[in-house]
This record gives structure tokens, sequence and C-alpha cells, in this order.
């Protein structure tokens, strides 16, 4: 006779318990941009709602902000540091590949030795990394997931470029994934078009950098801005749409949306097509601290609840977007 | 089958479109205003207006070709010889 395996056993519901996070403490603003490249406060201003960002420090590493940013979201959540048994990591910035900077973190937070790994889903790391959590916690593979995106996008900006050199910041965000009585977070919408993976990509490859040759500079992130722009406001708005759907929920019924902060032209070109009510409360977080890519979405989570903008209950719908090109959306319930 | 629209139909679209995107009275568009100059449409702007475009008059517009946009009329003439060749 075969034996029987016993199966995990998750929790009925997930939800985020507690959010925090950290932003460098050097504040750049545009004036410091245009010192390398051809262009004005009032374009960049105009284009993309930018007025300031924050760039890291010498200290102000990935790890360090994350640790940060992840020990405030479970103080937050109001676990012990040693319940949490999962850290998921989202960044596209952390410059040593192996090990996972995730283990560290996790060590550093006091999480003991949980399940520890990095994500990478450019832009859309942090809501890619927020459902992988949620199944680990229904799924019964962890009980409370540590999730965070971290980056320093200043390493990876080409000051020279006129496309991205005013777009980037730094910082880290997170959140407390754990058990619930009623459902919190709703399904997620999400997809991939590698068809479109020249949109936004690394100039060159580390293997490239290293071979060198003729005018050969150290990587950075580089992109098609009007193709991502088309892409963000025609297709992502539509995805939006789905994720409410699939909640099944209406714009009516959203109090917060929180899309990533990529550009201020893209969130308000999505809150107008998805015709988003008066009183839904919107995350403008790019104009303080540009696109931070998978750090955006928890960062102005956290802005938006300790400035009073949203408050704890309240149905908030996120999405990221990004490199790849990757998508992820999901309505949550703010802790 | 998309509807061939005239070029009085393709105006009056764009006028609307215009005016929700960039808050302009539709009956300031006219063909011979320019989206930057005259309509305070920028490049990212008409991406938006092109995107709407493509939704209402069943076209296809690249993004190579959104530069080469610079009148109302520009745009008019671009939609209706896209309809006309779809359709043949
Ligand atoms: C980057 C972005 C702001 C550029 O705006 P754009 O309208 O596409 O810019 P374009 O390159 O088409 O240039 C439009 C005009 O502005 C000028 N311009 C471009 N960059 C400029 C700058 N930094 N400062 C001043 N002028 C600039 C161009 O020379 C051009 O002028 P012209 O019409 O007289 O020739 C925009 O494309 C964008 O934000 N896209 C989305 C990017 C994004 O969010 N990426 C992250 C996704 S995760």
């Amino acid at each position: 006779m075969t034996a029987t395996i016993t199966p995990a056993l998750g929790a009925r519901h997930a939800r985020i318990l507690g959010v925090g996070g950290y932003r460098p403490t050097r504040v750049v603003p545009n004036e410091e941009i245009l010192k390398h490249i051809d262009s004005s406060d009032e374009w960049i201003r105009s284009r993309s709602g930018i007025v300031t960002r924050h760039w890291a420090g010498p200290d102000e590493t990935v790890a360090e902000m994350a640790v940060i940013a992840g020990g405030k979201a479970i103080a937050d959540a109001g676990v012990a540091p040693e319940d949490i048994d999962g850290v998921l990591v989202a960044t596209v910035s952390h410059f040593k590949q192996t090990p996972a900077v995730a283990t560290e973190i996790a060590h550093r937070v006091g999480a003991g030795r949980p399940a520890a790994f990095d994500v990478n889903a450019g832009c859309a790391g942090f809501t890619y990394a927020l459902n992988l959590a949620k199944d680990m916690v229904t799924g019964g593979s962890a009980r409370h997931v540590l999730v965070i995106g971290a980056e320093r996008l200043s390493d990876l900006t080409d000051l020279e470029d006129r496309s991205t050199a005013f777009l980037f910041g730094d910082g880290a965000g997170a959140v407390v994934v754990g058990p619930s009585d009623k459902p919190a977070m709703g399904p997620v919408v999400w997809g991939s078009e590698g068809d479109k993976s020249d949109v936004i990509s690394q100039t060159v490859s580390w293997e490239a950098y290293r071979n060198g040759g003729e005018g050969v500079r150290f990587p950075a992130l580089r992109q098609e801005g009007q193709a991502v722009f088309r892409w963000a406001v025609f297709e992502m708005a539509k995805v939006a749409q789905r994720a409410l759907d699939a909640a099944g929920i209406t714009a009516a019924d959203l109090d917060v949306f929180i899309p990533h902060q990529a550009n201020m032209r893209i969130v308000d070109s999505m809150v107008k097509t998805l015709k988003l009510p008066e009183h839904v409360a919107i995350a403008r977080d790019v104009e303080t601290t540009g696109n931070t890519s998978a750090a955006s979405i928890p960062l102005a989570m956290e802005r938006l609840l300790a400035t009073g903008q949203a408050k704890s209950g309240d149905l908030a719908l996120c999405i990221g977007f990004g490199a790849g090109l990757t998508y992820a959306a999901t309505v949550v319930t703010l802790p | 089958m998309a509807a061939i629209n005239d070029k009085d139909a393709i105006l009056e679209g764009l006028a609307e479109i215009v005016n929700e995107i960039a808050g302009i009275p539709a009956e300031e568009v006219e063909l011979d205003k320019s989206f930057t100059d005259d309509l305070d449409v920028d490049s990212l702007s008409m991406v938006e207006v092109v995107v709407a475009a493509e939704e209402r008059f069943e076209v296809k517009i690249p993004d190579d070709d959104v530069k080469g946009l610079r009148t109302v009329g520009d745009a008019a003439d671009y939609i209706l010889n896209a309809q006309l060749s779809t359709q043949s």
C-alpha cells in the first residue's frame, strides 16, 4: 500500500498586516539633473511631474535600505521578527547576484532562517512578490512573509541620457503578508510581453561590459519612452480594470489607487481612463520620490497612510508594470 | 467591418478627443491647427490622442508615424487613408 502524503494547510485568506519605507537622506532637485542634460525644470515637471528624488549615499545599500524598511513593516504589522518565515526581495539594482540579497536581509531583520529569495520582474517586481506571498500564506508554505522592493536606480542611471536622467530614484518599501479571516487580497491579473523585451532594458549586458571594447560604458537603464508611455496608458488601464473585475468591485467601491510611480502623466492618464471617482485617493509619490521601480508601490502606500490620505481597511488597487515587459495588478485591503 | 468616416466626421471625432485630453474647446480644433503649437497637446498628450483615435476609428497608428502628424489635418488624412486601405 502506498502511504498518503499530508498536504500543506494554508490560511483561508491573506492580508497585508503592516507597511514600512525608507527614503535615502539626500534629496536631489531637478536643478542638479540639469548639470548633465539639456533640459529644464519646467520640462521635467510637465512631462513627468517629478520635482525631487532621493539618491542613496555609499552606506545606503540595497540591503541596508531594505533592512530598515523591512524592520518598520514588521513593527507596523505587530508580529515578532522570528515569526517571519518567508522573505521576498524584488530588485533590479542589487549588483551582487549571488547569494540572493534576501537571505542577508532575512538574517538582519531578525527573521532567523526563513525561506528567502530575490524576485526580478522589473517595476512589477513588488506586485509579483506580493502575490507570491499571498499564495505562500494561503498555500501553507509560510505564515508571515516579508515582501520588500528595494532599489538604487541611481547606480543604473546614465546622467547624460535625456529620457531617463531625471526619472529614477532610490529607496525601499516593504509589507508583511499574513493570515486573515476575511478576504483582503483579490485575484492577481498578471503577465509578461516578451515580444517587447527591448523597450526597457539594460544598455549592455554584464558580459559585454566585462569584455569591454569601443564605447562600452557601465550598464544603465534605457527605454523607448514613447513606446513605454503608450503601453502604460493604453494596456495597463485595461489590466487595472481587469483586476477590479476579478475582485468583484467597481471603481466606485475603491478608496485608493496605487499605480507604479513611473511618471505622473501615466498616473493621470490611468485615473482618467479608469474613470476613478473624486473620492479615490491617488498615489502621487513620484513627485518627490521619482521612479523607484520595485520600491515605488510600498513607498507610496506607506506615505498615503502616514499622511492620512488613506486609512487602514481602505480598498486599494495596486498595479506594477515595467521591464519585461511585465505587469501585475491586484486589489488589497490596506493595513 | 469598421465604418468608413468622411473627413468631417474624423475632424469631429478628433475634436472630441483633443477636448477630452487637453481641455481645448472642440470648436477650436481645426484642420490647419498644429497639435503642439496651437492646441496645447505635448508629445505625451499626443500619444494619448493617438491611442484614443486608434480605438475610435479602428485604425493602427504606429509610434514611428506619430511624429509626422503635425496638424489636425495630417491626422485626419492619416486616419482616412488607414481606413480606406483596411477596406480594400
Ligand atoms: C521619458 C519621457 C518623459 C519622454 O517624453 P517624450 O514626450 O516621449 O519625449 P520625446 O523623446 O518624444 O521628445 C519630445 C520632445 O522633447 C524633447 N526632449 C526630450 N527629452 C527632453 C528632456 N529631458 N528635456 C527637455 N526636452 C526633452 C525632445 O527633443 C523633443 O523635442 P522636439 O519635439 O522639439 O523634437 C516619456 O516618454 C516617458 O515618461 N515615458 C514613460 C517612461 C516610463 O515611465 N518608464 C518607466 C516604466 S517602468
